[in-house]
């Protein structure tokens, strides 16, 4: 019933990876950054859902699950450690962090 | 049918996250992100994967998306962070990074266009396949996922506290 080429939905989890490879190096606001993080997360994820899907296995669906838990527990520490630098530093310059005086 | 469906919904997913890369304002962009992120929901119920179509909506679209604006309202961001993203964010610093990657992404469409094609067609793979392999063999991930969920929740809460600063009273007035 579907036609949709395999190759069509791992160019679109490349494209969606590239995209948040680009973001992460051009960005110097933190939370740009961890933005960023999600996007190429969740391009992983597509990828394995494509593979699971292909191959009409369980191990592709399962595998995002555990990068969907990943990328919750990743994103809370980013975001309490983003906190912390805005109120140490009163940035969210990334390139202001760059000393380690406590 | 399905195949323009796929087509549509990867365009809008691949123009909102441009949108991401591109904005100045974290809301706008934060707004283009749950676009991006319902569009791949969609493309994952295409593919036959509805329960992770689901999952997909309320963990990234609902929960992580709103708390990165939970935080964002925490901050008490001015005006003057807009104009000063504009400013990180000139022209010149796109090019080197975005030829690389760009490089890198020929070098990956290449390698999976020239693959030798298959035709074999997608299957549902439904919930309960899913929920039988996640503790079936796979039970050993889902209690380290528990364990990482734990500690993050530990480590969020240790680091996002507000530690008072305690300095004696003569430092102080040195200090002032």
């Amino acid at each position: 019933m579907n036609k949709v080429p395999i190759e069509a939905g791992l160019i679109l989890a490349g494209i969606l990876f590239m995209l948040g490879l680009i973001s992460v190096l051009i960005r110097r606001n933190i939370i740009f950054m961890l933005i960023s993080v999600e996007i190429m997360l969740n391009a992983a994820g597509l990828a394995f859902i494509v593979a699971g899907a292909r191959w009409a296995q369980a191990d592709g669906q399962v595998m995002f699950i555990f990068i969907l838990t990943m990328a919750a527990a990743e994103v809370s520490v980013g975001l309490a450690l983003i906190l912390q630098i805005y109120h140490q530093l009163k940035t969210l310059d990334s390139d202001a962090a760059n000393e380690m005086n406590g | 049918m399905m195949e323009v469906t796929f087509y549509i919904v990867a365009t809008i997913a691949v123009v909102a996250t441009v949108m991401v890369v591109t904005r100045h304002n974290l809301i706008h962009a934060l707004l283009y992100l749950v676009v991006s992120f319902l569009a791949i929901a969609v493309v994952f119920y295409l593919l036959g994967a509805p329960f992770m179509a689901a999952l997909e909506v309320i963990i990234y679209a609902g929960a992580i998306v709103v708390l990165i604006i939970f935080v964002i309202m925490m901050l008490n961001l001015k005006e003057e962070a807009v104009e000063q993203e504009r400013q990180w964010l000139g022209r010149g610093i796109l090019y080197g990074p975005a030829i690389l990657s760009l490089i890198l992404l020929g070098e990956l469409l290449y390698i999976i266009i020239t693959a030798e094609p298959n035709n074999s067609s997608y299957q549902t793979v439904d919930a309960k396949a899913v929920g039988l392999s996640l503790y079936g063999p796979y039970v050993i991930g889902v209690e380290l996922c528990g364990i990482l969920l734990m500690s993050g929740i530990v480590g969020a809460y240790h680091l996002g506290r507000q530690k008072k600063k305690i300095v004696h009273r003569f430092l102080e007035a040195i200090e002032e």
